[in-house]
């Protein structure tokens, strides 16, 4: 390959590191609309009635919206193809306020200190009404969270208001309780994850104005075009051709931006204004009001023969999705599905779920989706299961985990066409020095230095559901424009989507251009997430890709006069006869291409796949507890991935390096409590501490590729997989120095330093 | 009120509020590589140069500034340029939002500190946050910027 498994500089590149103004508020207009929202202080309450007269006064204000003026027909904010799987219990504000951030109404003026003025004039008579904080209380409490008529499920998900369950499963194979009963040992173990929050750099914003032809349109830092249409016409009640959205660049996601955040309040206010309006999101508002991971509760059983073969996995998950059902019943299958799974064929396993409404902000997606809470249970617990049996935790994986061409029933029924999940287990452990370092050593001064592992996968692609789509046309001098539909935010995918493209038609990937996304202009796609756009992105790629290339060949020999296609070749530059060497340029083609032509240059391919072919993931930790204080420092972490062919090794090595990091943030620091009246603590970057360049040690990445058929150029998923190592490995590597077991992620050193006064009293 | 400063090198008098920050008045001044994303001062994103000194605009006042001289990324394109190719060398500048801030408080730490070890550049840029990164690849391009530096000055360029 000559372009693909390159590591190509970003396009977008050197814009971004000179500080170009390319995102959202950078480009809205200056004489948009401020757009402000008024926010519960209540967790759960009625409300009796509200009084704008006053904020109206304010000079500069223009509009105050509130649940009296919005549409009454339910929604979900959740990015996903419809019918979404999410349940419609939305709307854009409602009588009932459900946590404490949940809005109350919208105001808009001419600046921000008009509408600040304005919010404080607004006169609300609350009825409090008790609210369920804890989720463990949810399911089937006397409190009803969405007791309304029209709340409705659009999927046959398990789901039901009247519960307080936004989904619920049980599933079984093989003769689970039987072999349980049969095995020599069975082990368990019951681990919490809060509910973190992703915290791009770039909060959450949008603006919106009306266009020439009276639609809407809406400019969004978000993962999903096609689906914020979707979700507009939903929420203003009004058709779906009358709105157009656009992305510009994106200042990060990781998930956050695959639900409709921000994108309703300012679409409503230029709905009703008919003038622009923008809406920021402080940092506070991100992390009140936003779309954080689902807290889970994942109980997992695993049992096994006394020389360490597991042969059954049961996995029970409670799910946390607060006041609002987005990805609540989608997130809770991959705690099961994909962590079961690591450990391929078994005789049986068991997974049920519960996915529970409660009076805290809303869930959404995050990086891992699901996958990441359900691997650190059952991680965790095959750690417990070697520590008992007394086997080495990497042997006991040698021993169990899926192989290449194994079948996975936990996975859907699939195989493993393309797993090289061995060959990162014997890297890492080379890599980190395991045998030498397993479990510990006492440095001697207090301090304690130990290893702890995990593996992990995910997919690539919502398998018979994703839709890649991509257009490339030719154009004069012989370039490309590649337009799509996914969303690059910050990932690189126009860049390696454009490596595949340039791979295809033997060019230098400058001169494929890259564009996106624009509802009004981009192929269908739907959307940068559930580790998607590599896989049926690419793949719609390389089929646009190689009809435009069979279109330069067919026209290339009309202009030679050859009748068979098969005797040219096409070098990039050249359609050349290989008989005689005669050949005509790329530039006569593009120029011929634009008159008197009835060839068409322009194709659009879409894609979905019959899988989802996980990536695969290795991740051993080395860190040095301090035992007077419960400090952890990380030593080192060795990554080894199984992403495929690897598109372009640069930014792979960077999307594993950013998951890694993030999945320490999770386990030594990103806590999330909330005050008794149900207020998060941790609203800011002062108390939500995600992790400095002092806190992370040092990372080495390298990977293990296997060769996915279904892939394009044999690749998978890079993007998701990379965040779900660290909390299995790292909570192991604390008990290997510590004995202590925690349950409960974040770890804090407080905790560390308590528990080993407990344990050595 | 009025105030005048030398911004990226022009002077220039505008009008600005008592309790406008530096951060909103240079982005209304169309310096919009400078960014916010935080509002406690956390994060690292808005640096910019007050007189020579990096400062966080985001809390810093407009009136503060007045008289003095305030240099954004914008005015300093030729050392991002130079410097920045090294981070998108390692495909580290990811969603880039972050970028501006850590550009200005590298070429601060460049100024200060010419070859600055491993530990002093973590710990001098510890205060500006990046979620994508993991922060690895940036310091392998501030590593293999400073060999490049190092080998021209010694080429005596």
């Amino acid at each position: 390959m000559k372009v693909v498994n390159k590591p190509i500089r970003k396009k977008d590149a050197m814009a971004l590191v000179t500080g170009k103004p390319v995102y959202t508020d950078d480009i809205a207009p200056k004489d948009c609309l401020v757009v402000k929202l008024l926010r519960s202080p209540h967790a759960h309450a009625w409300m009796e009635d509200i009084d704008v007269s006053k904020a109206m006064k304010v000079p500069g204000i223009e509009a105050v919206y509130t649940y009296k003026d919005v549409p009454q027909k339910r929604f979900t904010m959740a990015g996903q193809t419809y019918p979404e799987p999410s349940p419609y219990d939305r709307l854009i504000l409602d009588q009932r306020v459900r946590f404490v951030g949940d809005p109350v109404a919208i105001i808009a003026g001419k600046d921000e200190k008009s509408v600040d003025r304005a919010m404080k004039l607004i006169k609300v008579q609350y009825q409090v009404l008790e609210p369920i904080l804890d989720f463990h209380q949810a399911k089937d409490s006397h409190i009803l969270i969405h007791p309304e008529e029209n709340w409705e499920a659009k999927c046959p998900v398990g789901a039901d208001n009247q519960r307080n369950l936004a989904a619920s499963e049980r599933s079984t194979y093989g003769e689970y309780d039987k072999v349980m009963d049969e095995c020599d040992i069975v082990v368990e173990g019951t681990y919490h994850t809060k509910a973190n929050n992703q915290t791009p750099m770039e909060t959450f914003r949008t603006y919106t104005y009306m266009d020439t032809y009276g639609r809407l349109n809406v400019v969004s830092s978000t993962q999903i075009v096609f689906h914020i249409r979707r979700i507009l016409g939903h929420a203003l009640d009004i058709p779906k051709s009358k709105i157009r959205v656009i992305k510009p660049r994106i200042g990060g996601g990781f998930g956050s931006k695959q639900t409709a955040v921000a994108e309703v309040y300012p679409a409503f206010v230029t709905w009703k204004t008919g003038k622009p309006a923008k809406l920021i999101y402080t940092r506070e508002e991100s992390q009140i009001q936003a779309s954080p991971r689902h807290e889970m509760e994942v109980s997992c059983k695993i049992g096994a023969t006394k020389d360490g073969h597991i042969r059954a996995i049961g996995v029970y998950t409670l799910s946390n999705t607060g006041a609002f059902g987005e990805h609540g019943p989608t997130t809770v299958g991959l705690s099961g599905h994909k962590s079961i799974s690591l450990y391929g064929d078994l005789e049986a396993y068991r997974f049920d779920y519960d996915v529970v409404y409660t009076n805290v902000q809303a869930a959404g997606a995050y990086r891992g989706y699901g996958a990441t809470q359900g691997i650190f249970a059952v991680e965790s617990t095959v750690n417990k299961l070697a520590a008992e049996l007394n086997i080495d935790p990497v042997k006991i994986r040698e021993m169990n985990m899926v192989k290449e061409g194994e079948k996975m029933p936990s996975y859907y029924g699939e195989t493993a066409e393309s797993c090289a999940l061995d060959r990162c287990l014997a890297r890492a452990k080379e890599m980190i020095k395991w045998d030498e370092k397993f479990p510990c050593k006492d440095m001697g001064n207090g301090k304690v230095r130990s290893v702890g592992v995990s593996l992990a996968m995910q997919g690539s692609a919502i398998s018979g559901c994703d839709v890649g789509g991509a257009t490339i046309k030719l154009n004069d001098d012989g370039f490309y424009v590649l337009t799509l539909g996914a969303a690059d935010m910050g990932t690189g995918c126009d860049t390696i989507l454009a490596q595949m493209a340039a791979e295809e038609l033997e060019c230098d990937v400058d001169r494929v251009i890259s564009y996106s996304a624009d509802t009004d202009i981009s192929p269908y796609d739907s959307g940068s997430y559930a580790s998607s756009t590599t896989y049926v992105t690419g793949l719609a790629t390389m089929q646009a890709a190689n009809q435009l290339k069979e279109a330069i060949i067919k026209t290339g020999a009309d202009m030679l006069d050859v009748e068979d296609p098969d005797l040219l070749e096409f070098d990039g530059d050249y359609v050349r006869n290989l008989e005689d060497g005669r050949k005509v340029s790329l530039i006569d083609i593009a120029t011929k291409s634009m008159v008197n032509n009835n060839q068409v240059f322009q194709f659009t391919a879409n894609c979905s796949s019959p899988v989802s072919p996980p990536p695969y993931m290795v991740g051993m930790a080395e860190i040095e507890v301090d035992k007077e204080t419960g400090h952890v420092e990380l030593i080192d972490y060795a990554a080894v991935v199984d992403c495929g062919t690897v598109v372009n090794p640069n930014l792979a090595r960077v999307q594993a390096e950013g998951g890694i990091v993030q999945g320490i943030g999770m386990v030594l620091s990103e806590n999330i409590s909330y005050t008794k009246k149900g207020k998060l603590r941790e609203n800011s970057f002062m108390q939500y501490k995600i992790p400095t360049r002092l806190d992370m040690g040092r990372l080495r990445v390298e990977f293990e590729s296997s060769y996915e058929p279904t892939g394009p150029y044999g690749a998978k998923s890079i993007g998701e997989v990379v965040i779900n190592t660290p909390l299995a490995a790292l909570t192991h590597a604390i008990y290997n120095a510590t004995g202590l077991r925690f349950y409960e992620l974040p770890i804090t050193p407080e905790q560390i330093a308590m528990g080993i006064l407990e344990h050595e009293n | 009120m009025q105030i005048s400063m030398i911004l990226n090198g022009k002077k220039i008098t505008a009008e600005t509020e008592p309790d406008m920050m530096l951060l909103e008045f240079v982005r209304s001044q169309g310096c919009y590589s400078v960014k916010r994303g935080c509002e406690t001062a956390n994060c690292g994103l808005c640096t910019v140069f007050l007189d020579e000194k990096p400062v966080l605009s985001c809390s810093t006042l407009a009136v503060r500034a007045d008289g003095r001289k305030v240099t954004t990324l914008e005015g300093l394109q030729e050392e991002a340029e130079e410097f920045g190719a090294f981070i998108a060398d390692q495909g580290a500048e990811q969603c880039g939002f972050c970028n501006p801030g850590f550009m200005m408080n590298a070429i601060a730490l460049f100024r200060e500190n010419p070859y600055p070890s491993e530990a002093e550049i973590k710990e001098y840029l510890a205060g500006n946050l990046c979620r994508c990164s993991g922060y690895e690849g940036q310091l392998r391009g501030i590593l293999a910027f400073l060999e490049y530096k190092k080998e021209k000055e010694q080429k005596g360029e």
